[in-house]
């Protein structure tokens, strides 16, 4: 049986097994991949930090002010800090700290949970992410 | 007690589709060996056999061999009714379904690269479908469109290409063109 090395390459080249039909193809599903980054990856900027505790919202802040805001968790104080464009939970007296080293959050959609405390901050963007799926 | 015999009939087309099934198979394991950034982004190479026995010995040929392909390859890899065995198998119908419609294109315009290029975006679409109804019932899931297009894009004008090459091996006369 023949391996591959010892079969001589196509004549002209691989191009040659490329049809018109096939270049168009490819030269269409180059387009949309390329369309669906922005498209699918939309909706990427917060622009409010939504803090809620035992499931319940309680403060609403635009990503715009810097503020420090003081929760009052079951565990005792969760400090979340806003600043332009980003929010973290600056302290938690959770065990484990998960929320606090999560760090900065600025995409919409992001969330840091501090489980024990009950507390949770989410990224939220002016409109809501997937849009274009839900048409 | 009589002892009763069955007696299977074996016809060369039995033998020819596992042959190709075999084939299919073991290159499913190489695709399950290539280590990938992604779970779910993979080469396919098994699709180059498929590609191959479709333009060979037609759809009903490519359709066995591709199931087959999808159950010997699950129990090599003891991945049989496990998610992993249903994506594999939602995939393959999906591409084979891309491919009925594939063949239907006039083949002075399309070759086999075109037959690959569809069959791989319907069988991540497929796949991805399947995960969105059952696995992830999350829209999130979408996020991930653009990385996996990108890769059956590319995985699939190169199976595509290796399709055409092989082919040309197996019918020196008569090129894909």
């Amino acid at each position: 049986m023949a391996t591959l090395r010892e079969v001589p390459s196509p004549a002209g080249g691989w191009r040659l097994f490329l049809l018109p039909g096939d270049c168009l193809l490819i030269l269409l599903g180059l387009v949309l991949t390329l369309v669906s980054f922005p498209l699918f990856w939309q909706g990427g900027k917060g622009t409010r930090a939504v803090i809620r505790l035992d499931g319940k919202v309680f403060r609403e802040a635009r990503l715009d002010v810097a503020q420090e805001i003081r929760v009052p968790g079951a565990l005792g104080e969760t400090v979340i800090h806003v600043e332009k464009g980003r929010a973290r939970v600056r302290s938690d007296p959770g065990p484990r700290q998960y929320c606090v080293r999560q760090g900065w959050l600025s995409a919409a959609g992001d969330m840091a949970l501090c489980a024990p405390s009950r507390v949770s901050l989410s990224i939220e963007g002016d409109k809501a992410p997937y849009d274009a799926l839900n048409y | 007690m009589t002892r009763s015999i069955i007696e299977l009939e074996v016809t060369p087309d039995d033998a020819r589709v596992a042959r190709l099934a075999a084939a299919a198979v073991g290159l499913s394991l190489v695709d399950a060996a290539i280590p990938m950034p992604l779970p779910g982004v993979k080469p396919g190479l098994a699709n180059i056999v498929i590609l191959l026995t479709l333009a060979r010995f037609g759809w009903r040929t490519a359709v066995w061999v591709s199931l087959l392909r999808v159950f010997a390859g699950a129990l090599l890899l003891g991945q049989f009714l496990a998610p992993g065995f249903f994506l594999s198998l939602a995939g393959a119908l999906t591409s084979l379904a891309a491919l009925a419609l594939a063949r239907s294109l006039p083949r002075r315009w399309f070759g086999l690269v075109s037959w690959s290029l569809l069959a791989s975006v319907a069988h991540i679409a497929g796949q991805l479908l399947l995960v969105r109804l059952w696995l992830i019932p999350h829209d999130g899931v979408f996020r991930l469109i653009p990385v996996f297009a990108l890769a059956a894009l590319v995985f699939g004008v190169l199976n595509g290409l290796a399709a055409c090459r092989l082919w040309v091996e197996i019918n020196p006369e008569d090129p894909p063109e």
